[in-house]
């Protein structure tokens, strides 16, 4: 791991965990697995706080154990899983727009409790919505029900591995720790549950009507004693089912930006075909003849087979080579070369990052470079064999893999300094926020109890006109740097897709 | 030595120009610190990409990052949590019990008001100095920002305790009476 990566991990994990997981993450993603007393050790934390800071990294998928030889149990920490955290907000909005406000707020629990049973999901979710709902309505548990299903039949949701069934024919004492297995064919598996009853609101008038104070109102009275119909199997979000989705995103658009709708929506119908046969990582998909994509086209869109079969001729013959064909039967074979379009893709980001960097003309020497593959910087002929530095010259050329790499450790560079200076931000300006704060919530207590406009106006007054501008100053600046953190991920996550697929290749 | 043929006069073992130097030509200059932090870029940058996608992930993400400091893993530093006596531990077997993701307004001011009371020491002393440097400075700033700040404190003082303002002992025409009118006398 680069120094930038730990530095990045170090600030997400603080920023999400606190300074106590942190420290424990940090020393993990550094040193590689280690047993529980040596950590404590080494970070000179005590037991029981290691202990915990470990169950929060667990819970959320960021640290596995093992059993290793004469039974000692090791934790691992996983670099690349914590850097995951930037793109939180990507998945939730992405679920979104797929499967609504009640998918979103599925995932959204999902990634903030890193793991949990279908029934606390579907309650979770279902007095969440019915929050934002009007008075007297509520989310049925069914509904919630039916997009968690959706999201596990789709792969976005999937099961934890769990401990496995032991035969009570061992001997022996138990393994320290277990060791958790989870069949291929059962990740998705939703368990049978009836789910009924509707989402409940959190009435902060329930002390007046009940005529208790608040603290003694008792809570969650009913759920703690009815038992859990579905103990012991949980559920995370399937991050790999986003990305590629995310994949498939780029290449369909990067399509519509080259040629047009049509070409685009060809595509799209051609990895829609292929979600399920095709791993994520492979280098194309699998071919799909032409009669196949004009029945999966999506209704109602009218081109003929003969039109068709053009734009597939066309996509297949431009020298992006994002299609490519393998074969006449069926009318045409045909595949998407996910591998050439991730190329492509990370090759256009190393070209606009020189355009923007360095301007027009460095630009076009690099596409040059790209283009020709070697080049020289003066075309002359060598004259003699020999290799004396006189008479050899000197190829320019550009390695994509290893520019890459360098560009995504530059990205995680820029995340690390965006977060900082956030992070600088609000706490130069942290006595300005928190009498904000409180001015906010006195005029809103003060709504709430029926107060004069003077009043409000009075107490508004307290934040002068410059401390109002400095707020206003404050809040542009952190919704930018917040906003470039988001961009940087659309790139890191470009380049690091390209990097994968071209280390599985080789 | 026999190699020193050059005695004091400038001369490169190597061939220069393979290099890419032309005879004769200025050399560029010797580095002599390191390069700035902050170098000057020719090109600014491009502006960011706006839109109703990325307007609501900027939303979610500043949501998000306030909820996990409320929920059960953040796990605070002895230190940290003395400042803040209303934090709650993970020991909740539910992990969904969470303080409320959408704000609820009262329960908030609660909090407020608990923690003004570790700051209001502050501001006083703050009032203080203010009131001290004004003889000295006289900068109106500062009289102002002391001004409001007793004022805001007498305000917050008034919020914090329970006690219904009817219970006063100063009568029911406490603060209803208008001051200017001094023509009666008052009992």
């Amino acid at each position: 791991m680069t120094q930038a990566e730990i530095k990045l991990c170090s600030l997400l994990l603080q920023e999400h965990f606190g300074e106590i997981v942190e420290k424990i993450g940090v020393h993990l993603i550094r040193t590689g697995s280690q047993p529980l007393r040596v950590i404590a050790h080494d970070t000179g934390t005590s037991l029981d706080q290691v202990k915990k800071a470990l169950c929060v990294l667990i819970q959320h998928n960021l640290v596995i154990y093992q059993v290793h030889k004469r039974g000692v149990v090791e934790y691992e920490a996983q670099c690349s899983r914590v850097l995951r955290m930037l793109r939180y907000p990507r998945y939730i909005y992405t679920t979104k727009t797929l499967y609504s406000d009640t998918g979103e707020l599925i995932v959204e629990e999902l990634l903030l409790n890193g793991k949990m049973t279908m029934s606390a999901v579907v309650k979770k979710v279902a007095d969440r919505l019915t929050e934002t709902m009007e008075d007297g309505k509520t989310m049925d548990y069914a509904e919630v029900s039916n997009t968690f299903v959706r999201l596990a039949d789709t792969h976005f949701v999937q099961r934890c591995p769990l401990v496995p069934a032991t035969e009570n024919s061992d001997p022996g004492p138990p393994p320290p720790a277990p060791t958790l297995v989870i069949n291929e064919k059962d990740m998705y598996l939703v368990p049978k549950l009836s789910l009924i009853g509707k989402g409940k609101r959190r009435r902060s008038s329930d002390e007046d009507a009940a005529g208790e104070p608040k603290a003694k109102r008792p809570k969650h009275t009913t759920d703690n004693k009815e038992p859990i119909p579905d103990d012991g199997i949980y559920w995370q979000v399937n991050l790999d089912r986003f990305h590629q989705h995310f994949r498939d995103q780029a290449i369909v658009s990067a399509v519509a930006n080259r040629m047009d709708q049509t070409s685009s929506e060809i595509v799209r119908t051609m990895l829609r075909m292929s979600e399920i046969t095709t791993p994520s990582s492979a280098p194309f998909t699998q071919p799909l003849s032409s009669n196949e994509i004009f029945r999966s086209l999506p209704v109602g869109y009218n081109i003929s087979k003969q039109v068709l079969d053009q734009y597939l001729t066309l996509l297949a013959d431009d020298p992006l080579e994002f299609v490519g064909k393998s074969g006449d039967s069926g009318g045409g074979m045909y595949v998407i070369n996910l591998h050439k379009a991730l190329t492509s893709l990370a090759t256009a980001t190393l070209e606009s990052v020189v355009q923007e960097r360095f301007g027009s003309r460095c630009a076009r020497i690099f596409r040059l470079v790209l283009q020709k593959k070697h080049l020289e910087q003066k075309q002359e002929i060598p004259k003699t064999p020999d290799h004396a530095p006189s008479r050899t010259f000197y190829l320019y050329t550009v390695n994509v893999l290893s520019a890459a790499r360098m560009l995504l450790h530059r990205c995680y560079k820029s995340i690390a300094n965006l977060i900082e200076r956030r992070q600088f931000e609000t706490k130069e300006n942290k006595r300005l926020l928190e009498k904000s704060q409180r001015v906010e919530a006195i005029i809103a207590s003060m709504q709430a109890t029926g107060a004069e406009e003077a009043q409000l106006q009075e107490i508004e007054e307290m934040i002068t006109a410059p401390e109002r501008q400095q707020l206003e100053t404050l809040k542009r600046n952190v919704n930018k740097l917040d906003a470039s953190e988001i961009q940087v991920d659309e790139t890191i996550f470009l380049l690091e897709s390209y990097i994968e697929s071209t280390m599985k290749k080789q | 030595m026999a190699g020193n043929k050059g005695r004091g006069r400038a001369a490169y073992t190597f061939n220069i120009e393979a290099v890419g130097f032309s005879r004769g030509e200025k050399l560029p200059d010797v580095v002599l610190k390191p390069p700035p932090l902050f170098p000057d870029t020719d090109y600014k940058p491009v502006p960011l990409k706006t839109g109703e996608g990325e307007d609501y992930m900027l939303a979610l993400k500043q949501e998000l990052r306030e909820t996990m400091k409320r929920m059960p893993y953040f796990i605070e530093t002895p230190e940290e949590k003395q400042a803040d006596p209303k934090s709650k531990k993970a020991k909740d077997t539910d992990k969904g019990t969470s303080l409320a993701n959408t704000a609820d307004v009262l329960k908030k001011i609660e909090e407020l008001e608990k923690r003004g009371d570790g700051e209001k020491s502050d501001e006083e002393n703050e009032e203080k100095e203010g009131s001290k440097e004004k003889s000295k400075e006289g900068d109106d700033d500062d009289e102002d920002d002391a001004a409001e700040q007793e004022e805001y404190d007498e305000e917050e003082q008034e919020e914090e305790n329970d006690y219904i303002n009817s219970y006063f002992e100063d009568g029911d025409d406490f603060g209803a009476e208008s001051d200017d009118n001094m023509d009666e006398a008052t009992y």
